[in-house]
């Protein structure tokens, strides 16, 4: 499951594009990113000219480095893709650790500034590349809804949404042992409940949440009840409120983006995980005692 | 009807909410909210907040819930000293670092600690055995290092120079498990430090007063049987 990178362009900026084959949404992915800086790093480049391109280092197996990702491809932001394999357990390398001592995706590298959390970064990048104000309006209102969702969803999407994955596909894969009945589904319940609210306070009857036009929290919302997917997992089966909200929010990014940034996450079946280094997975066997 | 704020000072994100305010001078009118007694649950502050959580705000017909989003939104409207969210793009953007990172680390560790050590068997009347506080405290330590050697690092305070809406956040975070006993300052001069800067950024009177709630919590009265029982699956999902 190799992830490229986007080559640069002409001017060392942005990537080429690339003509996709067939037909579908997955093969009209205008472009297709290119293994890269990992190569440098291992043959010993030295960090010494700072690069003036941003730098997003990030898997698009995490629900918070595609919103990045996505955030940047469609306000068409130049940025060098670093590509960080957490299935290797590249984000625990030393290399990475200067980046981020917290080992966490993703993380943005503007010259010498350095930041982590996908909120601030794309709060930094609407700022910084001052992108249409649907993403982050300026009314007082409508930008403080914007926030809410932001900081609710850390607990009450994300986190129960990638539990899902993990309970559902990745623990059984990895430890190769099940994980009990009672614990998964207590898990989907919460899903359940939380997708209940968010239709309730945050959807509710709007084509979107901040209303007529997408915006960040649409974004954010979105990537992150794609996460269990990967586990063919469909949270939105059970409200035709959020299925057309889905829908609308896919077309608002364009098809073709939203799929190639979910495209690694839709083949995590097919990972052998025999190639997870052992280390790492001890350390994932560790961590899943948590669960059970 | 002015800026109404749902508030329980049990509650860190409350604190934080109640320092800004007052600190700042803004005008509110305080709608106490007990989460003890299980008001939260009620259908009247449903209206206000249907997460069933505070703080919560309400501003004319206005609601609006989750205290960054309300810390922000006080920020815009009253037009606050900048120090607390800079208009610099990069120095906004560590607050904002900080206040995303926050949410499933040292709040999660910070309200365990408190329920683990004092609230499941002062209130609650439930025995914690010591191998999950020993799990829970082990955690807080662990991520108040982080929090030391990530953000605070060798500044004045998270973000740098000045007091910003971090540094708020994460002291009446911090003041959880203070609250419940336990010494995160000790050994960690660096930490220490930091804590005087912010209580007499923020002003000694107005955090005491913020805290006085939380520092009691070992004397919490033990909950009814029927508000025990309402509020027990809403604690233990709050703290898993």
């Amino acid at each position: 499951m190799k992830q490229e990178v986007p080559e640069r362009g002409v001017l060392g900026l942005g990537w080429r594009r690339l003509k996709g084959t067939g037909s579908g949404p997955r093969a009209q992915a205008a472009y297709r990113p290119r293994f890269r800086a990992w190569r440098l790093w291992l043959v010993g480049v030295p960090n010494v000219c700072l690069k003036m391109v941003l730098e997003l280092y990030l898997d698009l197996l995490s629900a918070s480095c595609r919103a990045v990702y996505i955030f940047a491809r469609k306000n068409s932001i130049p940025f060098d893709f670093q590509f960080v394999d957490l299935l290797k357990g590249h984000h625990h390398s030393k290399e990475y650790i200067e980046i981020n001592p917290m080992k966490k995706l993703p993380s943005l590298k503007d010259g010498k500034f350095i930041l982590s959390e996908s909120v601030a970064i794309l709060f930094y990048l609407c700022r910084k590349y001052s992108t249409p104000s649907h993403w982050y309006p300026p009314d007082l209102h409508t930008r403080a809804r914007v926030d809410e969702f932001m900081a609710w969803q850390h607990t009450a999407i994300q986190l129960p949404m990638s539990k899902i994955l993990w309970v559902k596909m990745l623990i059984p894969m990895i430890t190769g042992e099940e994980v009990p009945a009672e614990k998964t589904e207590q898990t989907l319940l919460e899903v359940k409940n939380n997708m209940q609210l968010f239709e309730e306070k945050f959807l509710q009857d709007k084509m979107f949440i901040t209303g007529d036009h997408i915006s960040l929290a649409d974004l954010v919302a979105l990537v992150e009840m794609m996460q269990p997917m990967g586990s063919k997992y469909n949270v939105f089966l059970n409200s035709s409120r959020i299925a057309e909200w889905r829908m609308r929010v896919e077309l608002a990014i364009g098809s073709g983006l939203f799929w190639e940034a979910h495209d690694r996450l839709m083949k995590l079946a097919e990972w052998d995980c025999s190639t997870l280094d052992p280390m790492v997975k001890e350390k994932i066997c560790k961590l899943l005692q948590k669960f059970r | 009807m002015g800026l109404e704020l749902y508030l329980d000072l049990l509650s860190q994100p409350c604190r934080a909410v109640y320092i800004f305010a007052k600190k700042n001078r803004i005008p509110f009118e305080l709608r106490p909210v007990n989460l003890l007694k299980g008001q939260h649950l009620s259908d009247a502050f449903a209206q206000v907040n249907p997460l069933k959580k505070v703080p919560a705000l309400k501003d004319g017909d206005f609601t609006l819930a989750e205290s960054v989003a309300i810390l922000l939104y006080l920020t815009r409207k009253y037009k606050v000293p900048d120090h607390w969210y800079p208009q610099d793009v990069q120095a906004c953007a560590r607050v904002d670092e900080y206040l995303a990172w926050q949410h499933t680390t040292l709040r999660r560790s910070c309200l365990r600690a408190l329920w683990h050590k004092v609230m499941f068997p002062v209130f609650l009347g439930e025995p914690v055995s010591p191998e999950i506080l020993a799990a829970t405290l082990a955690e807080l330590d662990v991520t108040v290092q982080l929090l030391e050697d990530n953000f605070l690092q060798n500044k004045a305070f998270l973000t740098g120079p000045h007091i910003s809406l971090a540094d708020l956040v994460a002291i009446t975070e911090l003041m959880h498990p203070v609250g419940a006993g336990c010494q995160v300052f000790e050994g960690r001069p660096k930490l220490a430090a930091w804590h005087q800067r912010v209580e007499a950024a923020v002003g000694e009177d107005l955090f005491r007063e913020a805290h006085e709630v939380i520092l009691k919590a070992k004397d919490s009265p033990p909950a009814d049987p029927t508000v025990k029982q309402k509020l027990m699956p809403l604690v233990l999902a709050m703290i898993q």
